[in-house]
Formats: structure tokens, C-alpha cells, sequence
């Protein structure tokens, strides 16, 4: 089955995430505080070895399994949607203490009462899909 | 080895873990972005029916769902098998900071100030979750992207509309531990 190794891929982010403590509000406060470097550690070693790693990708011009050369489609360029949405994302990471993936992995973990962080991200998504032709992007 | 797996992982380990996830998703032909599945289960919801922007072929996208399913499995493997439920040990100062503030030392991996069912069902409690994951879902939409989207992908990538979205994560953070939180803790 084509799906089963993407669960896979999303079991071992979903054990990482937990084992590295990224999942926990405290390590997110942490982080927000200035008071550890453990976040920036795991954040700043994937984004380095990511940038080598895509540089490589690129200078070999590699393929996927399918045989489809790999690349990373840019973003659209604009600068109100990244800060306006970014900010906006940013007030919840620190309330909640958890980005979108973390909050499924905490799920998993042992922490029921997240999924009513989830039905809420659904519907905030909701909101923004019913209001972004009037939001400045 | 079974043993040193279940101590909390050291941030260069976990950071080129991270690293890697996102290169088997680029080997699948794949980019690493979870937040897009917050979009994937408004359409997959028929959400398309009354807004345009929930419109599209959904099914393309059951591959990050799927990674999404085992997100939570890891989640749980990691809980029952790989943990020594030994509280996290967070710095000195953080716990000073969150004390002064009314949260008492970690007992787990989330404070149950706010993540339990007692906390849940106080109005505060369950206006904290409810509006934590509101902004998570409209903001992440609105950036096109969250945390492995923009600050590990499009970073990674180099491209400045992601560092844009990190500042703005950090705006915000900022703006909640430093402003809000006194307010509202």
C-alpha cells in the first residue's frame, strides 16, 4: 500500500517529536523565554543540515523513488501574509505550547483534551478559508 | 540501547532526526508541512461545497494524512514504550518564571494547569484551549505554513518568505509569554 510508508515516516516524527521534548508547553516556554538552547539546538541542527542537504539535492539534481527530479516549490513572494499569519500562529504555539504536529503526537501520548485544540485549529482553518478573499495577503 | 532510548533525546540527535524526516519526505516526492492537513479534513469534510478555497482534490493529499495517523501512533509508542515517565527537567529560570505565574513544577510532559480534564472544564480552561487552537488553525492557514513548513523546509530551502513567517512566530510568541500570559495566568 502506498499510504503505509507515510504512516510510517509519521511514526518515527511522532517519536521524535516526543523524545526530543519539542511536544512539552514547558520546552516551548523555554524557548519563548530565551532560557534554554535545547529549541534553537533541535530547530537551528535541522535547518543546517537540511540547508546542506537540499543544496546537495540540487547540485546533483536527484530524484524521488518515482523517478520525478525533487524540488521544493517556493512560496509565493509577499511579506503582510507571512507576518500577519505568522504572528497570529505564533499567539497559539506559546498558549498551547504546541505546533500542528506536536498536538497530534501529544494526542497519542496520553493527552485526550487535545483534540479540542484540534477541532479548533480545524474550524480556525475553516474561518480563514471563509474570509481570506478579504484578508490582505 | 533500549534504556538510553528511553532518556530524553539531545537536541543535535532529535534536530538531525528532523532533518531526515524531511529528506525521506522529499525522497516520496513529498515536501514536510503538517498544517496543510488542517485544510485536507476542512475539505475532506465537504467544506468545498460553501467555500471556494476548500475546493480541490482533496485525495491528493491522503498521503499527509496518513503521516498525520502516524504522528499519533508514534506519539503513543513513544509513551507506552520509549519513556521513562520521569517528569521533563525544564531550566531553573523557566520554573521560577511559570511559578510566579501560578503553574506548579512539571509532573509530566505537559503542565496540568491547563492539560487536563479539571482544567478543560473551567470556562477559563477551555477558553484557553479552544482559542489556542484557533489561532494554531487560522494563523498557520493564513502563513501557508507552520513550524516544518516554513522554519524547517522553507528554511532549509532558503527562502525569505519563510524567515518572514519565523519572525512573525516569534512576534507572536513573544507577544503571548511577555504580554499575555501576566493577563491572563
Amino acid at each position: 500500500m502506498k499510504l503505509l510508508k507515510f504512516i510510517a515516516a509519521g511514526i518515527i516524527f511522532g517519536i521524535i517529536m516526543a523524545k526530543s521534548e519539542a511536544i512539552s508547553w514547558y520546552r516551548i516556554q523555554e524557548m519563548f523565554r530565551f532560557q534554554s538552547f535545547h529549541m534553537y539546538g533541535i530547530i537551528g541542527t535541522a535547518v543546517i543540515l537540511g540547508a546542506i542537504g537540499v543544496a546537495l539535492i540540487k547540485k546533483f539534481k536527484l530524484r524521488d523513488i518515482d523517478g520525478v527530479p525533487i524540488e521544493i516549490h517556493p512560496k509565493e513572494k509577499s511579506v503582510i501574509r507571512y507576518l500577519a499569519g505568522g504572528t497570529i500562529f505564533g499567539l497559539g504555539w506559546a498558549l498551547t505550547g504546541s505546533c500542528p504536529g506536536p498536538l497530534f503526537v501529544n494526542f497519542g501520548y496520553g493527552y485526550p483534551v487535545f483534540l479540542l485544540v484540534i477541532i479548533f485549529a480545524v474550524i480556525g482553518t475553516y474561518i480563514y478559508g471563509a474570509m481570506s478573499d478579504k484578508l490582505p495577503h | 540501547m533500549i534504556e538510553l532510548i528511553k532518556q530524553p533525546w539531545h537536541w543535535f540527535i532529535s534536530g538531525a532526526l528532523i532533518a531526515f524526516i524531511m529528506f525521506m519526505m522529499l525522497f516520496f516526492g513529498k515536501t514536510f508541512g503538517f498544517s496543510s492537513n488542517f485544510r485536507t479534513i476542512c475539505a475532506a469534510c465537504g467544506a468545498g461545497k460553501r467555500v471556494s478555497y476548500f475546493d480541490y482534490d482533496w485525495k491528493s493529499q491522503m498521503w499527509n494524512l496518513a503521516f498525520l495517523v502516524g504522528s499519533i501512533i508514534g506519539g503513543t509508542i513513544a509513551h507506552l514504550f520509549l519513556s521513562t515517565g520521569e517528569p521533563i527537567l525544564i531550566a531553573q529560570a523557566t520554573l521560577k518564571d511559570i511559578a510566579d505565574l501560578g503553574f506548579s513544577a512539571p509532573t509530566g510532559m505537559q503542565p496540568t494547569e491547563i492539560y487536563s480534564f479539571q482544567a478543560l472544564m473551567t470556562v477559563k480552561g477551555f477558553l484557553i484551549l479552544a482559542f489556542g487552537g484557533l489561532l494554531i488553525g487560522f494563523g498557520t492557514r493564513y502563513a501557508a505554513g507552520c513550524t516544518s513548513g516554513h522554519a524547517i523546509s522553507g528554511l532549509s530551502n532558503l527562502q525569505l518568505p519563510s524567515l518572514i513567517a519565523v519572525i512573525g512566530f516569534f512576534i507572536g510568541g513573544l507577544i503571548m509569554t511577555f504580554l499575555i500570559f501576566p493577563l491572563i495566568f
